[in-house]
C-alpha cells in the first residue's frame, strides 16, 4: 500500500501546474494521434489520456473488476468478487520528437506492483524512429493491445496469457516506423531485447509455458542467455479491408554458460504469430483473431511432458445490435459477441506409443457487452470449456458466468 | 425504455443470474465413475489433511529449483497417476539389476530404478550392460488406505505356498525386511526379523510410507529425512521435501475411496462373477477382504472387495522378465486388486495398459497372459463359450 500511495504522490507532484518555465508547445497531448492513422502496433499510444494543459506529463489508465461463478465437473468455488487490476498511464513530452510513455500496473491478487511499459521515442523520421527502455515485444496483436476496456470478454485470451506472455516486456531497444499510402499503411517494429529463461520448461505449471518467465525480474538487468531476444513485427492496413500482422520473436533462452564455463547446450525458442482484424462495413461486424506458433528447444533427455511444439489462438466476433441513447447514456451501445479459444501446449507423439499428446484446450465464450460510452464497457461472459491432459484422458468440463466492469480514466 | 424499467430489468437479470448460475455449470461425475475423492466419513481435521496430500500429490510439481532430479522419472506424483488412476507407457518406469534373494547387484550403477529422464545440462542412466530388467506401470491409487489395513493374519491365512488345497495356485506372502524409518503394525507378523510387505509389482514395500518416501526418491529425485540419498550423486543432501508434506501425502494415499463397482445388479455382472469365482480366477484375485483398526475410524473394521489377495504368484515364464526386487522370485508378481479396472481407460488415454508392464492392450489380452499358478484358471476361460466370456470381461469391467 505504501508503494501505491508513493506512486500517486509522485504522481500528483509531476502534474502540478508550477512549471512556468517550461516550453509551451511542451503542454498537449503527446500521444496524439488520427484513429485512422493507427495500427495494432499503436495499441500503447491509443488510449485516452487527460492533460493538463500546463503540464508536460498527461495521464491516463484503466481499471478491471469482476464478479464470477465458474465451476469444473462439479466443483466451484462459489462467488468470487475479483479485483483484477487497475493500470496507469504516464505520458511525457521531453521535446518536440521525444517523449515517454510508461503503465504501470497494480496487480492486488499477485501483491504486484509492476512496470509493463516504460520507453522513450525518438522520432528521426517517419519510417526511422527508436525506442528504448522497458518495451513490450510486439508478438501478436494482443500482447500490446490488452487494456481491459477494449475488450467485450473479462478473460484475456488463453493463447494470450497461459501459452504466448501476454503484457510480455523486457528491456530493450529497437525502431520502428510507418508509411502511408492513400488506404494503405505499412508499419514494422524490429527490437533487441532481455528476454526468457530455463524457467519455460522448468516450471510448476508442468509443461512447456513461456508466462512463467514473467516471474523473472532479473530479466531487466541480465539475459540468461547473454544474446538478445529478437522480436519483430510488420503489419499492413488497409482502411477498407483491414490489418495483417506477422510477427515473430525469437532467440537462445537458456543459461548456458556461467561465469566462463558452459553448462548446457544453447537451446532457442521461436515464436510466430499472425493476427488479423477488420470491421465488415454493411453489419459493423468487428472481427478480431490471432494464431500462434511456438517452437522450443527441448532437451531430449527431458520429459515429453514439456512439449516442443505449441500452437493456440483465438477468434473474437463482436456484432453492435443497439446503438442509441439508454438510461440518459447518449449513443451507449450493446453489442453481442463470441469468442473462440483453442491451445494445444504439447503438439506431437508420445514416443512409446505413437499416440497423439493432449494438453489441450478449447472454449466458446458468447458474451453481450454494454458500453455506456467508448472508454468503458460493463460485460456478461459465459464459458464452455474442455480442457484435456497430457495423457489425453477424458477432459475436464468448465463453464460459468463473468460479469466484469472495466473502463479508462 | 425509460430509466425506471431499465433499473428493474437490470435488477431482474442481476438477481437471476446469481441465484441460478450454478445451474449452468457442469455437474459432477457419478461417484463411481472416477476413481479419485475421499473415503466417506473423514472429519473435518481428516479432510483438512486430506486435501494437504491431494494438493502436494497433484499439484506440487518439482523443478530443479525445489529439487527434481537431477535425474529423474517424473516431475510429479500426479505425473503418474493421473485421477489416481493406472499410469501409462509414458509414465512407465524401468528397474534393473536383481535377479534373486541375494539382492541388487548393480545399486552402485544406479540401480534399482532406471532415472530415464534429466534436467537440461544433466544425462539420463542407462542400464548397464548385465542387468537385467522390467517396465513398471504405475497402479491406481486408489483404496490403499484399505488394503493397508488388512491384517497380516488374513494375508497368511490365503497362502497355501504347498498348495495343500490342490487347485494349482501357491501364493506367499513377501517378507522383507524393514527400512529404519518404518515402524511395523503393532500386530505385525514377524519370521526371521523380516514382516510381510504387501504395495509395489513385487510386493517389496512394506506400507504407505515406505512406497510413498521410494517414490519421491526414486521416481522425482526428491530426497527425505527418510531417503537422505541423492539418487544422482550417491551423497546425502538436505531434505527437498518436509516430512509433514510426506506424511500428508500417505494421508491421502490411505483416505482415498475405494473405487465402486458399477451396475452390480446386472445380470450380465452377476453372472460374470459367478463364473469368475467358476473358473478360480478368485483363487488368487480374493473377492472381499476386510481392514482391521484404524484411528480413521472410516477406513476402520470395514469389508471391502479389491480382488487380491496381496500374495505372490508364480506367474510363469512369459511375465519372468529375469529383474525381481526383496525375496520374490523373477516370476513371482503380487496379485494386483482389480477393483478400479474398467475405469482404467479415463487415466491411460482412453485405451488399457495392462499387467506389470502394460503390455495387455484389453482385458482379454491380459487374461492370456496369465501363466504358471494361473494357467488353470486361463485355460477354463478359454474352454468358455463367446457369451460366457462375455459376461467376465462385461464383470470385470464394471470393477
Amino acid at each position: 500500500m505504501n508503494k501505491i500511495i508513493t506512486v500517486f504522490v509522485c504522481i500528483f507532484w509531476m502534474t502540478l501546474p508550477i512549471q512556468a518555465q517550461i516550453d509551451p508547445s511542451l503542454l498537449k497531448d503527446p500521444t496524439a494521434h488520427s484513429k485512422k492513422d493507427l495500427l495494432n502496433m499503436d495499441a500503447i499510444y491509443d488510449r485516452p489520456f487527460v492533460t493538463n494543459k500546463k503540464a508536460p506529463v498527461s495521464l491516463g489508465g484503466y481499471v478491471e473488476a469482476n464478479w464470477q461463478h465458474i465451476g469444473t465437473d462439479g466443483i466451484s468455488d462459489g462467488h468470487q468478487l475479483q479485483f483484477r487490476r487497475m493500470t496507469l498511464f504516464v505520458a511525457s513530452s521531453i521535446s518536440k520528437r521525444i517523449k515517454f510513455l510508461s503503465e504501470i500496473e497494480f496487480e492486488p491478487a499477485d501483491k504486484e506492483i509492476a512496470i509493463e511499459f516504460a520507453a522513450v521515442d525518438m522520432e528521426f523520421n517517419e519510417l526511422f524512429n527508436l525506442r528504448g527502455g522497458m518495451i513490450i515485444n510486439p508478438i501478436g496483436a494482443f500482447n500490446q493491445n490488452h487494456d481491459g476496456p477494449k475488450w467485450e470478454f473479462t478473460d484475456r485470451p488463453l493463447s494470450s496469457v497461459a501459452m504466448l506472455p501476454a503484457t510480455w516486456s523486457n528491456a530493450g531497444f529497437g525502431i520502428y516506423g510507418k508509411k502511408y499510402n492513400k488506404n494503405w499503411m505499412l508499419g514494422y517494429e524490429i527490437y533487441a531485447s532481455s528476454g526468457f529463461d530455463n524457467s519455460i520448461i522448468e516450471n510448476s505449471e508442468n509443461k512447456t509455458f513461456l508466462p512463467a518467465a514473467k516471474k523473472n525480474t532479473e530479466r531487466f538487468e541480465e539475459l540468461p542467455s547473454g544474446t538478445p531476444l529478437y522480436t519483430t513485427k510488420v503489419a499492413v492496413r488497409h482502411n477498407k479491408i483491414g490489418e495483417i500482422g506477422l510477427s515473430y520473436m525469437g532467440g537462445i533462452y537458456n543459461k548456458w554458460q556461467d561465469d566462463g564455463l558452459v553448462i548446457d547446450e544453447k537451446r532457442s525458442i521461436h515464436v510466430f504469430a499472425l493476427d488479423f482484424n477488420t470491421t465488415l462495413p454493411k453489419t459493423n461486424t468487428f472481427i478480431t483473431t490471432e494464431c500462434a506458433w511456438v517452437n522450443v528447444d527441448v532437451p531430449k533427455t527431458y520429459s515429453e511432458q514439456f512439449g516442443n511444439k505449441q500452437f493456440g489462438g483465438f477468434l473474437d466476433i463482436v456484432q453492435p445490435v443497439v446503438k442509441r441513447t439508454i438510461a440518459g447514456w447518449k449513443d451507449a451501445v450493446i453489442n453481442i459477441a463470441v469468442r473462440f479459444e483453442y491451445v494445444d501446449w504439447n503438439k506431437g507423439q508420445f514416443i512409446d506409443t505413437g499416440s497423439n499428446i493432449g494438453d489441450h484446450l478449447w472454449s466458446i465464450m458468447p458474451a453481450v457487452s454494454f458500453r455506456p460510452n467508448s472508454q468503458s464497457v460493463l460485460r456478461l461472459n459465459y464459458r464452455i470449456q474442455k480442457q484435456t491432459d497430457v495423457l489425453g484422458n477424458p477432459p475436464s468440463n468448465t463453464a460459468g458466468f463473468n460479469f466484469g466492469l472495466s473502463t479508462y480514466f | 425504455m425509460n430509466q425506471r424499467n431499465t433499473f428493474i430489468s437490470g435488477m431482474v437479470a442481476i438477481t437471476f443470474l446469481i441465484i441460478s448460475c450454478s445451474k449452468f455449470e457442469p455437474e459432477a461425475p457419478d461417484d463411481d465413475s472416477i476413481l479419485d475423492g475421499p473415503v466417506n466419513g473423514l472429519t473435518y481435521e481428516q479432510n483438512r489433511q486430506f486435501l494437504a496430500g491431494d494438493i502436494a500429490f497433484n499439484n506440487e510439481i518439482f523443478t530443479p529449483a525445489t529439487g527434481l532430479g537431477p535425474i529423474f522419472v517424473a516431475t510429479s506424483c500426479g505425473s503418474c497417476h493421473a485421477g489416481d488412476g493406472k499410469g501409462t507407457p509414458f509414465t512407465t518406469l524401468v528397474r534393473f539389476g536383481q535377479t534373486d534373494s541375494t539382492g541388487n547387484q548393480f545399486l552402485h550403477l544406479g540401480g534399482p530404478q532406471l532415472q530415464n529422464r534429466a534436467i537440461p545440462g544433466f544425462q539420463t542412466e542407462v542400464i548397464p550392460n548385465g542387468a537385467t530388467s522390467s517396465k513398471f506401470t504405475p497402479p491406481a491409487n486408489t483404496g490403499l488406505g484399505f488394503l493397508e489395513l488388512v491384517s497380516d493374519e488374513d494375508i497368511l491365512s490365503m497362502s497355501d505356498p504347498e498348495d495343500s488345497n490342490g487347485d494349482g495356485i501357491s501364493g506367499v506372502p513377501s517378507f522383507g525386511y524393514l527400512p529404519e524409518f518404518i515402524t511395523p503394525n503393532s500386530n505385525a507378523v514377524v519370521k526371521n526379523g523380516k514382516y510381510i510387505h504387501r504395495f509395489g509389482k513385487k510386493a517389496a514395500a512394506y506400507n504407505l510410507l515406505h512406497q510413498t518416501v521410494n517414490a519421491y526418491n526414486q521416481d522425482m529425485g526428491i530426497t527425505s529425512t527418510f531417503t537422505p540419498h541423492d539418487v544422482y550423486s550417491g551423497h546425502t543432501i538436505d531434505p527437498e521435501v518436509s516430512d509433514k508434506t510426506v506424511r500428508d501425502v500417505v494421508f491421502y494415499l490411505q483416505t482415498l475411496k475405494a473405487p465402486i463397482q458399477r451396475d452390480s445388479g446386472n445380470p450380465i455382472n452377476v453372472q460374470g462373477k459367478n463364473l469368475f469365482s467358476q473358473i478360480n480366477c478368485s483363487g488368487c484375485h480374493t473377492p472381499q477382504l476386510k481392514t482391521g483398526f484404524s484411528p480413521v475410524s472410516a477406513l476402520s473394521n470395514k469389508t471391502i472387495y479389491p480382488y487380491t489377495d496381496m500374495l505372490l504368484h508364480d506367474m510363469g515364464n512369459d511375465l519372468d522378465d529375469g529383474y525381481t526386487e526383496g525375496f520374490a522370485k523373477t516370476s513371482e508378481w503380487r496379485t494386483p486388486p482389480l477393483w478400479g479396472l474398467g475405469l482404467s481407460p479415463n487415466s491411460q488415454g482412453g485405451q488399457y495398459f495392462l499387467m506389470h508392464d502394460g503390455r495387455a492392450k484389453s482385458i482379454e489380452e491380459a487374461i492370456m497372459m496369465h501363466g504358471g499358478e494361473a494357467k488353470l484358471s486361463k485355460d477354463k476361460f478359454n474352454l468358455l463359450n463367446e457369451s460366457e466370456k462375455s459376461a467376465i470381461i462385461h464383470f470385470l469391467k464394471s470393477l
